[in-house]
């Protein structure tokens, strides 16, 4: 019989570590099995923007403390992932937009978001890059970015150091309920603990499916592309009152171009292809913002898979009927908020309180599921 | 803006160009995309602005190539840089920027034809001014004419150094040393391959006379150690190696130069079937990574055919024969087809002796100093390289995210064989284990400016805003 550990936690992505990492810091002896390497989806292939203009209303709160939790990264994570903190805008260029961004900039701001509205001059003001056309822009001081692709690498020194046993390179096949905990299957024997933490990003509805557990998770595949490095030409990040365009320069000179364009893949293939006229779409978007982007050539492009629930609320919580199981994902904009929800779980199974309210699932499931696993 | 195809060739080199013409004359509707202007590829490439040109075999060989296609009823793209290719519920879509900005055609059939990139073995010294490619400078001499420097080393291996040491002598440039890697034997086993093909031992032969006649030194079983100077090469060291390249204990030698000419043979240029996620392997003989075809030249991907240097190094003959026999193919001449793929076994003995010669040595990678940089693009060491491995990088994927390593321009194009090689030796893999950098768009660094074309802020189709 393999050692049992106190936590098992499948999934390596930004959930699953911070989740892995509190656990282990808080005193329990934890595994973090990751099917490849760690954060080499989701959460190493995003864009990295730490923003509350693109979060949700109901995440503003948390999104608040996280950005606050990235911006002490050296200290609790202990590794830099290159976070700098900046101002973002989020433009209107349209009337139709205008109207978007004062509703949704309004609604951010009752949820505690610091976002001015300001004019065109007073937004070239705070960005020189600006083009024309901008008639209003939402301010928000607190905002910035990381480099998402540091983030593995910054976990495995973290994780190591905090001694959790990670498995990497090891695909859970699935979970079985046991005398005094889970078992969780892999094709190099099973990974037993007493409690159990599905953070599997787009793959948590088929891992809840192994529990039993019918939880819809629709799967988006984000286009995003990045320039080769070039001189300044911009100071903050940028938005669009709709949420299409995230765009900022790096202190190497390389711009990320996102937004949430949608390209070809699904759960098995992973991001297998761009839509050329989406990556267009979206490039004509971010030149039409600031256009010294133009003088650039595009170096890269990619696709990653973002997990969303039914009601695009996080999927963050106790899995109901099955005692000592938790599921950690499905949050929108999770590279932003994704920590400091995960160190609300880490919390909740430490036996602390949480200082917010988590997301539990049952709004999601059917009546009476899980109960019958 | 959408044309539509039966074929569309990518690359219009002796392999692109040949199965283009052949298809279309056979009936088929063709199209073929070169970014380059004239047809011709690498090794026909045509002569531009002003240059009249060589007048040598070669630009023979290539004006009858590009006079059978412009006579040929393929639509040519040239000038048109492809930068996407994705597969449709109908076949492929090739987008395009050229001189009327973006364009995107559609056909069921793709042929990737994009030939070969120059392999870089980074040694001290070798980002300096004046240090250029072995490939690149055979573009320059048969494009445009230039010599790059007074006096020169040429040094690395395979048969383009007697190309270019003899076109350097031809042009009345000091060649002050050809450099071999490969000792003399190497060639000596390789003699009854190369003398298979009596013509192009004929030539090979003309231009070893060439540098001979010039009382050039050659230096076999030498590589180079490394090169000073700093600001522009002055001075290029050389000393002995072993069979696979390895430097070996032996006295230095040093040559003043103002222009280093090396490389290390060739690697396949197979972005396109990377990024369509055809099938592929490792075949070190054949340049690297190659997509795996079966006998009408197809992938593993329906409609996807690889022919040429890019589906695995076998020069310039067996290319022109490859297009030539997919091209029949193509139009369901399959007699045709059979009769041409005959040929190639003919030429097979030869072009696995100069492929061989081109091959990376496995040795001589290994041998990269620790401080040296491998990935000029993010300045990234061979140390830094070992170091990332070490912290747990595990996959060639990984160990960008740790490094920066092939995260710029070039995205790999010139690292990727030596550092894929580093990994794995670090990590006593395998390189069909450690695997290639996964392929994404652009083919091509591609500015912006150009990729947006014009428009007016309307058109954009922004889709539906993202919940609140
Ligand atoms: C292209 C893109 C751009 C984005 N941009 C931003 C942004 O700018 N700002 C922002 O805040 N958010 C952004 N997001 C969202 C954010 O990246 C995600 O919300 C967040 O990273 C999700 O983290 P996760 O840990 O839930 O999932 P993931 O990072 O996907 O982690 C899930 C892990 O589970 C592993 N796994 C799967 N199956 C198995 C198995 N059978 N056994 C073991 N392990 C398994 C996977 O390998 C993976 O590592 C973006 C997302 C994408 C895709
Ligand atoms: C720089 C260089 C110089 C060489 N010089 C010689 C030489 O002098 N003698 C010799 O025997 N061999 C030479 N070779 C090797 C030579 O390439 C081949 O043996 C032969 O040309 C192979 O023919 P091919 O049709 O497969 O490819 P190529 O002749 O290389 O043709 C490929 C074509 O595809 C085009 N292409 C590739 N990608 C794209 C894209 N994304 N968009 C648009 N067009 C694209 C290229 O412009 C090129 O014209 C050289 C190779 C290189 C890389």
């Amino acid at each position: 019989m393999s050692a049992r550990h106190d936590l098992v936690v499948v999934g390596g992505g930004i959930h699953g570590c911070t989740v892995a990492l509190m656990a282990a810091r808080g005193g329990l002896k934890v595994a973090l099995v990751e099917r490849g390497a760690l954060c080499r989806e989701a959460s190493g292939v995003n864009a990295g923007t730490l923003t509350l203009q693109m979060t949700r209303v109901a995440l503003i709160p948390y999104a608040l403390r996280a950005h606050a939790m990235w911006a002490d990264a050296p200290n609790w994570l202990g590794h830099d992932v290159g976070v700098v903190v900046c101002d973002g805008l989020s433009l209107a260029f349209t009337e139709r937009e205008e109207e978007l961004l004062s509703y949704r900039a309004g609604k951010r701001r009752e949820a505690g978001a610091p976002i001015e509205l300001i004019g065109a001059n007073a937004a070239r003001e705070v960005e020189p890059g600006l083009g024309d056309g901008v008639r209003l822009a939402g301010h928000c001081k607190v905002d910035g970015y990381a480099n998402a692709y540091l983030t593995g690498l910054a976990f495995h020194r973290a994780l190591t150091d905090a001694g959790v046993t990670l498995m990497e390179h090891r695909a859970a096949t699935g979970i079985e309920r046991e005398e005094g905990g889970f078992a969780v299957q892999t094709a190099q024997g099973p990974v037993r603990g007493k409690r159990l933490v599905i953070a599997g990003g787009v793959w948590i509805e088929p891992m809840m499916a192994w529990l039993g557990v019918p939880l819809p998770i629709k799967v988006l595949v984000n286009q995003l592309a990045v320039t080769e490095r070039q001189r300044p030409v911009m100071r903050t990040v940028i938005g669009i009152a709709s949420g299409l365009l995230s765009l900022k320069q790096y202190p190497h000179g390389t711009t990320v171009i996102g937004g949430g364009w949608q390209g070809v893949g699904d759960r098995e293939r992973g991001g297998v292809a761009l839509m050329p006229e989406r990556l267009i779409g979206n490039v004509r978007l971010a030149c039409h913002a600031i256009p010294a982007l133009k003088e650039a050539r595009l170096a890269r492009a990619w696709a990653g898979l973002e997990a969303e629930t039914a009601d695009a609320l996080p999927a963050v919580g106790p899995i109901p009927g099955i005692p000592d199981a938790y599921v950690c994902g499905s949050v929108h904009s999770g590279y932003t908020s994704g920590p400091y929800l995960a160190r609300l779980l880490a919390d909740l199974i430490l036996e602390r309180e949480p200082a917010l309210p988590l997301f539990p699932i049952d709004r999601l499931l059917p009546p009476q599921a899980g109960r019958a696993a | 803006m959408m044309a539509a195809f039966d074929v569309i060739v990518l690359g219009a080199g002796p392999a692109g160009a040949t199965c283009a013409a052949t298809a279309a004359e056979a009936g088929r509707r063709v199209a073929v995309i070169d970014e380059q202007p004239r047809a011709g590829g690498q090794v026909w490439r045509a002569p531009m602005g002003g240059f009249p040109g060589k007048g040598d075999a070669d630009q023979a060989s290539g004006d009858t190539l590009r006079r059978r296609l412009a006579a040929s009823p393929a639509t040519r793209r040239l000038g048109h840089r492809v930068w996407s290719v994705v597969r449709t519920d109908t076949g492929y879509r090739v987008d395009t920027l050229g001189p009327d900005g973006p364009t995107a055609l559609e056909a069921p059939f793709l042929v990737v034809a994009t030939g070969a990139h120059e392999r870089v073995v980074p040694f001290p010294g070798w980002t300096t001014p004046g240090v250029i490619g072995l490939a690149a400078a055979t573009v320059l001499l048969k494009s445009h004419g230039v010599v790059p420097g007074r006096r020169l080393v040429v040094a690395g291996c395979g048969p383009l150094l007697a190309v270019v040491a003899a076109g350097l002598v031809k042009a009345g440039t000091e060649v002050a040393a050809v450099v071999d890697i490969a000792p003399r034997s190497a060639w000596l086993t390789r003699l009854p391959a190369i003398l298979g093909q009596p013509r192009l031992a004929a030539r090979g032969l003309a231009w070893g006379f060439a540098v001979a006649k010039a009382g050039v030194p050659v230096l076999s079983g030498h590589g180079v150690r490394r090169v000073e100077g700093g600001e522009a090469v002055t001075r290029v060291v050389i000393g002995p190696v072993d069979a696979d390249g390895a430097p070996t204990e032996g006295p230095e030698q040093i040559i003043e130069a103002d222009g280093l000419i090396i490389g290390h043979g060739l690697t396949t240029a197979c972005e396109v079937t990377r990024l369509l996620r055809a099938e592929h392997r490792f075949d070190r003989l054949r340049g690297g990574w190659i997509p795996v075809v079966d006998g009408a030249f197809q992938t593993s991907l329906p409609g996807l055919h690889a022919i040429g240097d890019g589906a695995g190094i076998r020069g310039q003959a067996m290319a022109s024969l490859a297009g030539e026999a997919l091209g029949w193919h193509l139009a369901g001449r399959m007699a045709e087809a059979e009769a041409t793929r005959a040929n190639m076994a003919a030429a097979t003995p030869f072009s696995d002796a100069m492929a061989g010669l081109m091959a990376q040595r496995p040795a001589q990678v290994r041998a990269i100093a620790a401080d040296t940089v491998v990935c000029r693009c993010e300045d990234v060491t061979r140390a830094e390289i070992d170091s990332a491995v070490d912290a747990g990088a595990t996959q060639i994927d990984q160990l960008k995210h740790f490094t920066r390593c092939g995260m710029g321009p070039c995205q790999g194009r010139s690292c990727a064989d030596t550092v894929q090689e580093l990994m794995a030796a670090r990590l006593r893999m395998s390189r069909q284990e450690v695997g290639q950098w996964t392929g994404r768009p652009p083919l091509r660094p591609v500015p912006l400016g150009e990729v947006i074309g014009a428009f007016s802020y309307d058109d954009i189709p922004i889709p539906t805003p993202a919940p609140l």
